[in-house]
């Protein structure tokens, strides 16, 4: 779009700077031109760098650790092992639970998994402590490991209670219904691969910690640091200015970070580390591999009479971690008995982590597969018997959905795709030798609410300053709290400035499960509205105002200049008059949390997500909605398939910025078709050890394999889920692409892949 | 620190003096060996730059033969008129190879020693045995993760795929390599691993690669290179053919035909058995069909790499049928 158009389409609905238009990304100039200065690229005096050494087996006792050799060897400053290190506490997890009063010490002496950190080496630069890391010598009494969900030792696992939803009785009707389909779905270990690679630098200044470090969660990492070393929060300064993508694996303090900051202290030298490529696959967990079994009874108009789910994710041997495989399978369709329950079975894994829509995704390819069998067994048209079963109301929470435009997505994307053009039969359509499929699957995700709050300054000049530890990895945080501190205030959008990423500013939750927009311009608002009111009370009622006189009962701002609302008297600008009464600073902190909050209810909802508020709370069910439609092309003598095209229509409610709202659902699209296609970790089965853990080996989508992504906002502004109306944005698009895209294989080839992802030789 | 010497060569003559060097490495685009001296596979004692020598980059398309310097960037020759028109299938295979930013850095002479993406070899310090690395060590990938794994021309000793695109192309149309003194075959120049994995190419202490010659044939000017992979860019051969096709006169009897296998084996590979049931045939599709079954005479998978057998017939036979498209 050229910036004509921009203004056209901006024209039509807001100003291009107000919420809702189109403005671009304020931190654009300064990523692509190289100003922006990313967490760890700070130059510090006397910075000392750290190397992890890692397990080589899978499991096992480390019985010991030679250092001598790396201890020698030039420019080593320090070789950490479980014995070396300085003793920390153990810190809370992110519910806040109080920890057990034992020592943490982030170096393994028991592995249960190949990449576990064991040792670490400080050095005068990166190349030494490489050089260094690879001298230590680490022997282990190895024990057999349990390496994937398919592992005969692996069992069934652990029943997760909290995860069963039941109503009705679901065997007897399933058993009952005239038509039935079930099946088993798969979907492997995937990981974030964000482009930033994890790392930090840790500086101790008495007993003050700094942290530079790429974090989607300042505040309850900072809870952790603090914890582990036993000082104040507020002797903790997290700063991450910007970050290189995250999706759901930059919110917690690790292991490697517990290291580098340990070392720094016993330095007494700010300390440097990064993980390499591979480490990225092992430090912390993706998504977790997952199995679900789908059954789904019909009567023979296609009416869902039956749903029993059963699913289970792998989790680490000494962690929990449990994907919700349930979560859409219970609320995207109308049925009158349901049962949907869940394990989740200890492998030797790191702790398996939060990737873009943890739960929901894999949830969705089993649902959004198995009612598409359904179709093609009932001869129904896909799209047509997920309209036939269309949900009025949240069908496990018996309450009405707060909005819910899913019906405008299935018609606005059939429309725009042409679905009423499909050939119903499978293998019906051919361009040569490529086999051509059509294929539909919804999406959603819940609206995750939280409380922020936010500082907004009206400075001398005019000129308006918002500061915040919330975070911007890419999705806009900057850009739309820009515009939503300019339209609150009346001011053009270039004298806002929005500062970011720095625990010491105004506090913010995670930004994860994509509730950083709507919470905080809530809380920009608020705080802008207290700014304004201060600016406009200053004007009416200060002696030394020009309005004074007016006595008037409100002021209009506009284009940053005050005058009364039907135009007669002065007009000042902001500047103007502060000069004029004397005032060098308008302070403004707003919350959106009740007044009556206390101070420790405060720590615990900017720290940990113990206070997120649910997305049932009260009368209504409140979820953003999508529709992906997608055509495939698969080679028939070579089963390679591409994505030719996508039509995705999405309902996040009110859009604060369209051009940005789009580029995310488009950032999960991309992701899907990854999911899809290409994504997964490979696992030796010897060694426990995942394989393609780099960028080369571990397939993401390149440029070539994507094509034109046409998206349609078809959401309406949602008061029950957020101050200005907005629904979740980030984690939406990627739900039910992969789904799509196996439904569209299937109409394609007359092949059903149950198994992500769907790679040639599945298909050859 | 694994400290090494850095000597810049300004001619061949003294690359050629310090490339004898005990434990020396050649560094031209430095995009395989930057990249294995971070995975720790590398490990030079002196790196020789030869990057700087002066008329290394000429790429010369006379008198029906194609001379092309060591130093010609890849994404130079992919680029080249006469490379295009002459050896479409040279050009091909260069243009599908690796990305746009390995492709401007890469020198043709270092793409030759390209070195296989076997995870297993590729890894040191979570698996020794390598016969590659460490002769006599083993093999980690034998009864590992083999997806990628070759199916022809492996041993108990390594089962590691030759990942390159250009040589393929290059073997299929009989090009040579020069040595100084010696002029090598290609397909000469890569050596199956037998008992010998560590071992991939002919080529001797002080030797350094100056130039590729390529013959130009009827079979070269109607050629192509099909490569099939997972995705469709930045990603090696699951399968790939390098063809070449010359019918008589009568526009249907094959007068030559020219055929190399990327992606499936654990060197450039000619698949000659299908060249020799080609040859005289009138080219159909049945007939073309037929013959490509015997791309994979002699293989041998190891499960996961099993869809490869499948695989490469049906690529090389589309290969084929598509040169016949375009006569």
């Amino acid at each position: 779009m050229t910036v004509h158009e921009m203004k056209h389409a901006a024209s039509d609905g807001a100003r291009l700077e107000a919420v809702g238009g189109r403005l671009s990304r304020v931190d654009g100039p300064a990523k692509i031109t190289g100003a922006a200065h990313y967490a760890v690229e700070q130059q510090l005096e006397g910075l000392a760098h750290a190397v992890m050494v890692e397990s080589t087996v899978a499991a096992g006792t480390v019985l010991s650790i030679d250092t001598r050799a790396a201890e020698t060897a030039p420019g080593v400053l320090l070789v950490l092992t479980p014995d070396t290190i300085i003793p920390l506490r153990t810190a809370s997890d992110w519910f806040g639970t109080p920890p057990p009063n034992v020592p943490y010490c982030p170096l393994a002496r028991v592995v249960t998994y190949s990449g576990q950190h064991v040792a670490a080496v400080v050095a005068e630069t990166f190349e030494q402590a490489v050089a260094a890391a690879a001298l230590v010598k680490v022997t282990y009494d190895e024990t057999p490991a349990i390496v994937d969900l398919s592992d005969p030792k692996a069992g069934d696992g652990i029943p997760i209670e909290a995860m069963t939803k039941e109503w009705g009785d679901a065997q007897a009707a399933f058993a009952a219904s005239p038509v039935r389909v079930c099946a088993a779905y798969n979907t492997p270990r995937e990981f974030q691969a964000a482009m930033e690679p994890h790392g930090l630098i840790a500086r101790w200044q008495g007993e003050a910690l700094t942290i530079w470090e790429p974090s989607q969660w300042l505040d309850g990492m900072a809870r952790t640091y603090a914890e582990w070393f036993a000082i104040p929060f507020e002797n903790v300064r997290l700063v991450s200015p910007y970050i290189g993508g995250g999706f759901g694996s930059k919110a917690l303090a690790l292991a490697h970070s517990a290291v580098a900051a340990a070392s720094a202290k016993m330095l007494g030298r700010p300390v440097k580390l990064m993980l390499t490529r591979p480490q990225n696959f092992t430090s912390y967990g993706g998504r977790a591999a997952t199995r679900q079994t789908v059954a789904i009874g019909a009567d023979r108009d296609g009416k869902i009479q039956s749903i029993v789910h059963r699913g289970v994710n792998e989790t680490a041997v000494d962690g929990m971690w449990v994907e919700p495989l349930g979560s859409v399978t219970s609320i995207m369709y109308a049925t009158p008995n349901f049962s949907s329950k869940q394990n989740v079975v200890r492998v030797n894994t790191v702790v398996p982590g939060a990737k873009r829509a943890p739960g929901e995704n894999p949830s969705a390819f089993g649902i959004e597969s198995a009612i598409d069998e359904l179709a093609y067994e009932l001869g129904i048209d896909p799209l047509e018997i997920r309209l036939r079963n269309y949900a009025e109301e949240d069908p496990h929470a018996r309450k009405a959905w707060s909005t819910r435009q899913l019906r405008e997505a299935f018609a606005a994307g059939a429309e725009a795709f042409g679905w009423a053009k499909r050939s119903p039969a499978p293998r019906s359509m051919r361009d040569g030798h490529h086999l051509i499929g059509w294929g539909v699957a919804a999406g959603t995700y819940p609206v995750r609410r939280a409380h922020g709050e936010a500082v907004v300054n009206i400075l001398a000049d005019g000129s308006v300053e918002v500061e915040s530890s919330s975070i911007d990895m890419g999705q806009g945080t900057y850009t739309i709290l820009a515009q939503t501190a300019a339209e609150t205030l009346g001011v053009p959008v270039e004298q806002v400035s929005v500062k970011l990423g720095d625990s010491h500013f105004a506090r913010a939750g995670v930004a994860g499960g994509s509730r950083l927009a709507g919470v905080m311009t809530g809380a920009v608002y608020k705080a802008a509205s207290q700014a304004l009111d201060e600016l406009i009370g200053l004007a009416i009622a200060d002696p030394r105002s020009p309005f004074h006189a007016l006595q008037a009962n409100t002021l209009v701002v506009r284009d940053g200049r005050i005058a009364s609302p039907r135009g007669e008297g002065p007009e000042l600008s902001i500047a103007e008059l502060l000069s004029a009464v004397g005032r060098e600073k308008i302070e403004a902190k707003g919350d959106t949390m009740p007044a009556t909050t206390t101070a420790e209810e405060r720590y615990k909802n900017y720290t940990t997500i113990a206070m997120s508020i649910p997305h049932t709370e009260g009368d209504y069910s409140r979820h953003s909605w999508c529709a992906h439609f997608v055509e495939v092309r698969v080679d028939e003598d070579f089963g390679t398939v591409r994505v030719s095209r996508v039509v995705s229509a999405l309902d996040s409610g009110r859009l604060y910025n369209p051009k940005l709202a789009e580029s995310q659902w488009k950032g999960g699209i991309i992701m899907g078709i990854g999911q899809a296609l290409l994504e997964e970790g490979l696992v030796d089965r010897r060694h426990g050890r995942i394989v393609n853990g780099n960028l080369a080996d571990y397939m993401i989508p390149t440029n070539a394999d994507i094509p034109d992504i046409q998206t349609i906002s078809v959401g309406i502004p949602d008061p029950h889920s957020s101050a200005l109306g907005g629904k979740g944005v980030g984690e939406l698009g990627i739900v039910g692409v992969a789904p799509a895209i196996a439904n569209a294989v299937f109409h394609a080839t007359g092949k059903r892949v149950r198994d992500l992802p769907i790679t040639l030789e599945k298909l050859i | 620190m694994r400290d090494f010497s850095y000597l810049r060569a300004d001619s061949v003559e003294a690359a050629r003096n310090a490339a004898a060097l005990p434990g020396a490495m050649l560094l031209a685009g430095g995009t395989t060996l930057v990249d294995l001296a971070k995975c720790g596979v590398a490990e030079p004692s002196a790196v020789i730059d030869i990057s700087h020598i002066k008329g290394l980059d000429a790429i010369d398309v006379s008198a029906g033969r194609a001379v092309i310097g060591a130093l010609a960037k890849m994404s130079h020759v992919a680029d080249h008129a006469e490379i295009k028109g002459r050896f479409p299938a040279v050009s091909e295979a260069l243009w599908q190879a690796a990305s746009a930013q390995l492709r401007n850095m890469a020198s043709i002479g270092g793409n030759l020693m390209q070195r296989t993406r076997c995870p297993y070899f590729r890894d040191p310090a979570n698996f020794p045995a390598c016969n590659k690395r460490a002769p006599g060590s083993g093999c980690s990938a034998i009864g590992g993760v083999t997806r990628g794994h070759a199916v022809l021309g492996t041993s108990e000793a390594c089962i590691a795929t030759y990942p390159g695109d250009l040589a393929i192309a290059l073997v299929a149309f009989d090009a040579e390599v020069h040595l100084g003194e010696r002029r090598l075959k290609v397909e000469d120049f890569f050596l199956a691993p037998g008992a010998t994995a560590e071992r991939e190419h002919d080529i001797r202490p002080g030797e350094v690669i100056t130039a590729i010659e390529i013959p130009g044939s009827a079979a070269a000017r109607r050629s192509t290179y099909l490569k099939v992979r997972d995705r469709q860019s930045y990603e090696f051969a699951a399968a790939s053919a390098a063809v070449g096709l010359e019918l008589e006169g009568d526009g249907r009897t094959i007068r030559d035909i020219r055929i190399a296998l990327g992606g499936v084996a654990t060197k450039p590979w000619r698949a000659r058995a299908v060249e020799d049931a080609l040859k005289g045939k009138t080219f159909d599709e049945a007939t073309v069909r037929k013959a490509s079954e015997l791309t994979m005479e002699g293989a041998v998978d190891h499960g996961a790499n099993h869809y490869k057998i499948e695989l490469a017939p049906r690529v090389v036979a589309r290969a084929i049928l598509k040169l016949g498209e375009t006569a």
